[in-house]
């Protein structure tokens, strides 16, 4: 911790009197006072227990779990199971694998769909049209509604009889319409549509922040060197971005992973539209609880979350530090 | 975020660049590993133990139940002066929930099912056994009742309000109409639904968006074919599940496939309630609860039922008719006043203020009110009266896991594609059993 420590302290308050401390690495730490590291360490030990308690004891937990066999009552009753969890999982359990294929899909919609759809309403709603503000926010309420309110929305508009979407199809209630939500081959899509509608939102959101931190000289010095507005862009203003970009990326990964609600209203994750989550849900909140099964699933969406997460995220840093 | 201005530091990773990757990692783990290990919520808090009122969780939440035992527990306060704090719980949510629900701080009573459901709670301690309220009221029950409400270990923990039939409803007028009767036999069905469909009616209503629906008809085609005492060893996987005779249930099954709702995947018992008032659909296997939907009296008054049609062995001898009644939690075991509850509701004074407001289903006590019955009530209570065996639905005869996380899929893809692995719900219910 005490690496961390130093590293922490602002750069202002670290050497104060300027160039003396310099290069005198156990100088620096003789200038703190007793307040100042009374306050540092309680900002680095309170952040630090937080995420003892609420990340990384529950993960160790849930990883200890999936390897027991536990009903959930009494402690006394978890026994050892080995590996037995993973191969239920991986060999009996049918809902597994379109769960794994339903979450990539995922993310490749979101990556490919959801999110240039996010980038592209901030670049429009960036060109100082009339009623941006509106727009802004019209297109990110969605973020914001609650779970509930997100199936009522999606039900009035997907419904078979009664639906908006039927009815503009001129389907509604013959036996021709289609089935948004209970068809198995299309429910996913009606879904996706729906992860979308609020993805694009946050991600359009995030972008505008970023296209107003990029320094309008760069575009001015673009044009002048005769840059299109394409080009200005693609070359120009969407590397400048960089760090938001990063930002995006991880959200559209995490979101992917983490998708959830939407196929829960629905029907709670059945019928074409398993999802790891929804699984996990499934075996370790309901009443058909099986804690050993839904930990074993939880470590799966753990292990793959952390792959993608860890090789960006040390890359990009890996990179940035060495520059 | 503005990496690009950071100030000329010393070398060694930046400040920001620290917290920043902090951050995001704190962000993406605690995204998955909570939803791990933070099932242990506690439910509604109960409002203390002392005997002048107790705490009553409710997982009726539908408008008429929730009204009917606003009904009761009014006049349990009018009769002994004792309030009754209602939680009621949506009731999906509380089923879901109920494993937090016991071991948090359980209301003194709350509504539960006989069967495997209740046992397996009172089998690991945390419930209170109510043999004392037994000795008052045991008169009022009938012996399968009483079999009903007795915990694994002979202590009795459950008390009966009501139950009601499964079977096919229909619309009278309907059938009248255009000529139809009730099959006796499975081959009559299929040859009456056949008839509906050329008359452009789809025969029979489904549905099973939630999932559990069907296993109604899992359950009926099983105890026709098989008889009740292996259906309920099935469902306790005492049988196993890759035998011919289940296969056999399924491929019985199959054969009603084309005739039951296409739309059934994405529509819940309500729809599929409302399809039949509108005879666009010419039957449909529910329990009597569905009558709650007909809202509209001249419709209700036009509903009949009939029981699921004879197949082999065993006749029409068993009917699935779940009890649906109240238990003690350990904690409610202390509070004198939540024990009078449990009394009362075993009388036919409590159940008749309930069968007043929520006439769908049948008091379970001996000397309730039968005057106000309808006609349909009269034969639910008579097919119940009659059956030499009661089930209780799959979802309370076996294991909840087994129920829920097994059958409910394999129902929903055995209705898409009428294919089923019976060997893969074997191995499924091997590993779930093996966990309790």
């Amino acid at each position: 911790m005490s690496t961390t420590a130093r590293d922490l302290v602002p750069p202002e308050s670290r050497a104060p009197s300027g160039a003396q401390a310099r290069g005198v690495k156990s100088g620096k730490v003789r200038r703190l006072s007793k307040r100042d590291k009374i306050v540092l360490s309680f900002m680095v030990g309170i952040p630090t227990l937080i995420q003892l308690v609420f990340v990384w004891l529950p993960t160790l937990m849930s990883i200890a779990l999936s390897f027991m066999r536990w009903n959930g009552l009494a402690l006394t009753d978890i026994r050892p199971a080995g590996l037995d969890n993973y191969q239920y999982i991986s060999q009996d359990y049918p809902p597994f694998w379109p769960a794994m294929q339903h979450n990539l899909l995922w993310l490749a919609f979101l990556a490919l769909v959801a999110t240039p759809l996010g980038l592209l309403l901030a670049v429009l709603l960036d060109q100082q049209i009339r009623g941006s503000k509106i727009y802004q926010s019209i297109f990110f309420a969605p973020v914001m509604l609650s779970l509930a309110l997100i199936g009522i929305i999606w039900q009035l508009f997907y419904q078979r009889d009664n639906g908006l979407l039927n009815f503009l199809l001129g389907t509604s209630g013959t036996p021709q319409a289609v089935d948004w939500f209970g068809d198995s081959s299309v429910n996913i899509w009606a879904a996706l549509i729906a992860a979308t509608w609020r993805h694009a939102g946050y991600v359009m959101l995030l972008y505008l922040a970023g296209l107003k931190g990029v320094d309008p000289s760069l575009k001015e010095a673009a044009a002048i060197d005769g840059a299109n507005a394409v080009q200005t862009f693609f070359r120009v203003v969407f590397p400048a971005m960089r760090p938001i970009n990063i930002v995006i990326v991880v959200i559209t990964i995490i979101e992917s992973l983490r998708a959830f609600d939407v196929v829960y209203v629905i029907n709670r994750g059945t019928n074409g539209l398993e999802l790891i989550s929804a699984l996990v849900i499934q075996n370790l909140v309901g009443e058909g609880q099986v804690i050993g099964v839904g930990s074993a699933l939880a470590v799966v969406l753990l292990v793959i979350s952390l792959v993608p997460i860890v090789f960006y995220l040390s890359r990009t840093f890996g990179k940035e530090n060495k520059a | 975020m503005a990496a690009h201005t950071e100030p000329s530091l010393p070398a060694g990773p930046g400040r920001r660049t620290i917290l920043k990757s902090l951050g995001v990692g704190a962000a993406g783990l605690a995204g998955v590993p909570l939803l791990a290990a933070c099932t242990g919520g506690t439910g509604p808090s109960g409002g203390g133990t002392e005997s002048s009122g107790l705490t009553f969780g409710s997982g009726s939440s539908d408008e008429v139940p929730k009204k009917a035992y606003q009904a009761v527990t009014d006049a349990f306060t009018k009769k002994t002066g004792k309030t009754v704090s209602t939680n009621v719980v949506p009731h999906n949510d509380f089923q879901n929930k109920i494993n937090s629900y016991l071991q948090g701080s359980p209301d003194d009573t709350f509504t539960w099912f006989a069967g495997y459901r209740m046992q397996f709670y009172a089998g690991k301690g945390l419930l209170a056994p109510v043999d004392d309220v037994w000795e008052t009221i045991g008169g009022n029950f009938s012996d399968a009742l009483k079999t009903a409400s007795t915990g694994p270990d002979g202590n009795m923990y459950f008390v009966p309000n009501y139950n009601y039939p499964w079977g096919f409803f229909y619309r009278k007028s309907l059938w009248a109409e255009k000529g139809y009767e009730v099959p006796e036999n499975f081959d009559a069905l299929k040859t009456l639904a056949a008839k509906m469909k050329a008359d452009g009616i789809i025969p029979i209503g489904f549905a099973d968006k939630d999932g559990w629906p069907a296993m109604g008809t899992f359950d009926y085609i099983n105890m026709r074919l098989n008889g009740y005492q292996f259906h309920v060893d099935l469902c306790a996987h005492k049988e196993s599940w890759d035998q011919p005779k289940v296969t056999e249930v399924f491929t019985t099954w199959s054969a009603l496939l084309p005739f039951q709702d296409p739309a059934a995947l994405g529509q819940t018992w309500q729809d599929a309630a409302k399809a039949l008032a509108a005879k666009k659909t010419g039957m449909y296997l529910l329990g009597s609860f569905v009558t709650q939907q007909f809202t509209d009296p001249a419709v209700l008054k036009d509903i009949d039922f009939f029981p699921f049609p004879e197949i082999a062995t065993e006749g029409r001898d068993a009917v699935e008719a779940p009890i649906d009644g109240l238990l003690l939690s350990k904690k409610g075991g202390e509070n004198a006043a939540a024990r009078q509850f449990m009394e009362f509701i075993g009388t036919p004074e409590a159940q008749d203020a309930y069968a007043a407001v929520d006439p769908s289903n049948i008091a379970t006590a001996k000397g309730t009110d039968t005057s106000k019955f309808s006609e349909l009530n009269k034969k639910c209570a008579d097919t119940i009266a009659n059956a030499k065996y009661i089930s209780q639905f799959f979802d309370r005869d076996a294991l909840p896991a087994m129920a829920n996380n097994v059958m409910i899929p394999a129902l929903q893809t055995f209705l898409k594609d009428g294919r089923m692995d019976v060997k893969n719900l074997e191995a499924q219910a091997k590993t779930l059993y093996a966990a309790q």
